[in-house]
């Protein structure tokens, strides 16, 4: 079984790993340039890049690895000759999904190592200070392609590839399913699940005119304020509360009227004692700033805890897969 | 021995039944003939065997086991589906590997004597064989994996007249000398007629009529003489199909007894003509003779 598995897989793997090995070599050329450098600015397309290939990875893996394992032999019947060897389903499907989550793991796991590997000098930096174009690895969009996340996205989006085909039956519309599916998922576990998952360090800080860093204003109205946060976390929180601890939006008059006039209005420019003045009132009435954040430190927890969860939704989906099993013809 | 055995056997596709209430039992050793009109339940019966479906309704029970339990059952019975597939991407040679390493029981001489007779390029891409080779390739696959009862779904409809002719010799051949049992489906009586020795009639999704050919040929007859009601008849003598002109009445009747009414002129039927009466009259109860006036 595991021959014939291979024989029927082995365009698809290696197509994509072939493509692994174009993308390895040219981070292997490039990435030793980057070391000892302090400016990155000139790498932002290899760097993109390469969080563009990860995230792309898992969802080729799902739509042209998972989807065809199973839909392939139902609309070309074959599956009428293979159910009839000396072959339970259930081996049958076990060994397609044995070898197809293990050939999408450890693509992922290439792919991620070999792009963590040169991203490593830009996440060192970005961690160390506050960057406009790189964020830290525990960032949403940096943290799904670094360390060992990507090797649960893989598992789950082929085992997904193949549920998906065994409830659809037809390549094409599977296909597009899976896709739709696996990007809603990328994108409703950074934002709603991710963050819950450990609690937040939390802090509440006086405003200052030494720790403010923004302003935001609507017509001459404060809207929010920001102060300074930790570098190399990921900022959840950063709003103002009052002494019972709600969230202050928009701030009162009070605090509007001796902000400075926004750069290119024309005003007289601010003077530091108004400043000073105006932050002290705002804590005389119990105004101070919260700041909800996930300290580097969380990186390996979290990526644990994230690659544990899409394994588990994976088992769950192969789980699923083998009980409908029995009903398809 | 019986290798196929259901009760009250049903299948229901959403809400159409494609089989119902079908009791059967065929015994080993037998080359048993499926027929029926399209859309009868032939597919549905061998793929309920082959344990492809499960079934809605009764149960059935192949070779002592129930249909794909298990890598044992499976050895047990081979299935060669309608469409014969094969994998459009793999070479002949490639199947026969296939068939040599998912089956313990497989006959790799076997399997590369009947290629190599059949003219089968060994390294030619099964998705580049005409529909004939291809179907002799499933078949290959299913006879070398020898099983104890093959079922054949419409397995020469897609074979020249020659082909199909060596093919149910290969079948009788590979019946005699590995007393192998066959269950096989098809609308062409003819061919049917040379190697079954049991017949199944399927129409409607029903089991219409069963048994072993000759039996079945001695106790059907075809009666003509002069118009009558067939109520009359005798009550050991079943109706299959009753037509009448102004004068003569023709009946189709089953019956164990001889014939004794003086009245009829007696024919013995054909094979065809017992399948074509079971499959144009669905109808088991009398029909009454409508008056003419």
């Amino acid at each position: 079984m595991i021959w014939l598995t291979w024989r029927q897989f082995r365009i698809q793997a290696v197509s994509v790993f072939a493509a692994l090995a174009a993308i390895g070599t040219v981070l292997a050329i490039t990435g030793p340039q980057l070391v000892g450098r302090s400016s990155f600015s000139d790498q932002e397309g290899l760097y993109y890049g390469g969080l563009l290939a990860l995230y792309g990875l898992p969802a080729v893996i799902g739509v042209f690895w998972g989807v065809p394992m199973v839909t392939r032999e139902l609309e070309t019947g074959t599956h009428n000759l293979v159910w009839n060897q000396t072959v339970t389903r259930k081996r049958w499907l076990a060994t397609k999904l044995g070898i197809g989550v293990l050939a999408a793991m450890v693509a992922a796991g290439l792919l991620s190592l070999a792009v963590g590997w040169w991203a490593s000098p830009i996440d060192t930096a970005a961690s160390a200070a506050d960057d406009d174009i790189f964020l830290p690895r525990i960032a949403p969009v940096v943290f799904g392609v670094r360390g060992i996340a990507p090797i649960g996205y893989a598992a789950f989006a082929f085992v997904l590839g193949v549920a998906v085909g065994i409830l659809l039956r037809r390549t094409l519309t599977a296909m597009a399913v899976t896709l739709v599916v696996f990007a809603a998922v990328q994108l409703a576990v950074p934002f709603l699940v991710r963050p819950y998952v450990l609690p937040a360090t939390e802090e509440t800080v006086p405003i200052t005119t030494e720790n403010i860093r923004a302003i935001t204003a609507d017509d001459g109205a404060a809207h929010s304020l920001e102060v300074a946060s930790p570098v190399g976390v990921w900022l959840l929180a950063n709003e103002t509360v009052d002494a019972d601890g709600n969230v202050v939006s928009p701030l009162p008059y009070a605090a509007s009227d001796c902000l400075p006039s926004p750069p290119g209005a024309g005003g007289p420019p601010p003077r530091m004692t108004d400043i000073h003045e105006c932050f002290a009132q705002l804590s005389d009435v119990g105004y101070r700033q919260h700041l909800a954040y996930q300290p580097a430190s969380r990186f390996w927890p979290l990526q644990w805890i994230e690659t544990a969860m899409f394994l588990a939704l994976s088992a769950l989906l192969a789980w699923f897969c083998f009980r409908r099993l029995r009903h398809l013809s | 021995m019986t290798v196929l055995r259901a009760q009250g056997l049903g299948k229901k596709y959403n809400r159409r039944w494609a089989l119902t209430a079908c009791t059967l039992e065929i015994e080993a050793g037998h080359v048993t003939g499926l027929v029926g009109p399209n859309g009868a339940g032939k597919s549905t019966l061998l793929n309920l065997a082959a344990g492809m479906l499960e079934p809605t309704a009764g149960t059935i029970e192949v070779c002592g086991g129930v249909p794909g339990s298990g890598p044992g059952q499976l050895a047990k019975v081979g299935y060669v589906a309608q469409s014969t597939p094969v994998y459009a991407g793999l070479t002949v040679e490639e199947h026969l590997r296939l068939g040599a390493r998912l089956n313990p029981s497989w006959d790799d001489k076997l399997a590369h004597r009947r290629t190599e007779r059949i003219g089968l390029d060994p390294v030619q891409q099964a998705g580049k064989l005409s529909g004939g080779q291809r179907a002799q390739l499933a078949l290959t696959l299913g006879i070398a994996k020898r099983p104890e009862l093959l079922l054949l779904d419409e397995p020469v409809a897609s074979l020249d007249p020659l082909a199909r002719r060596e093919f149910l010799q290969d079948l009788m051949e590979a019946v005699a000398e590995h007393g192998l049992s066959v269950v096989l489906s098809s609308h062409l009586v003819a061919d049917l007629e040379r190697v079954c020795d049991q017949l199944i009639v399927l129409v409607d999704s029903q089991v219409r009529v069963a048994g072993e050919v000759e039996k079945l040929l001695a106790t059907h007859h075809r009666l003509s003489g002069p118009r009558r009601d067939v109520d009359t008849l005798p009550a050991d003598q079943q109706v299959i199909s009753a037509s009448h002109t102004d004068r003569q009445t023709t009946v189709l009747v089953r019956t164990e007894a001889p014939i004794l009414d003086p009245a009829w002129t007696v024919d013995q039927l054909g094979m065809e003509d017992l399948v074509l009466a079971y499959m144009s009259n669905p109808v088991t109860t009398r029909p009454a003779l409508e008056v003419l006036r």
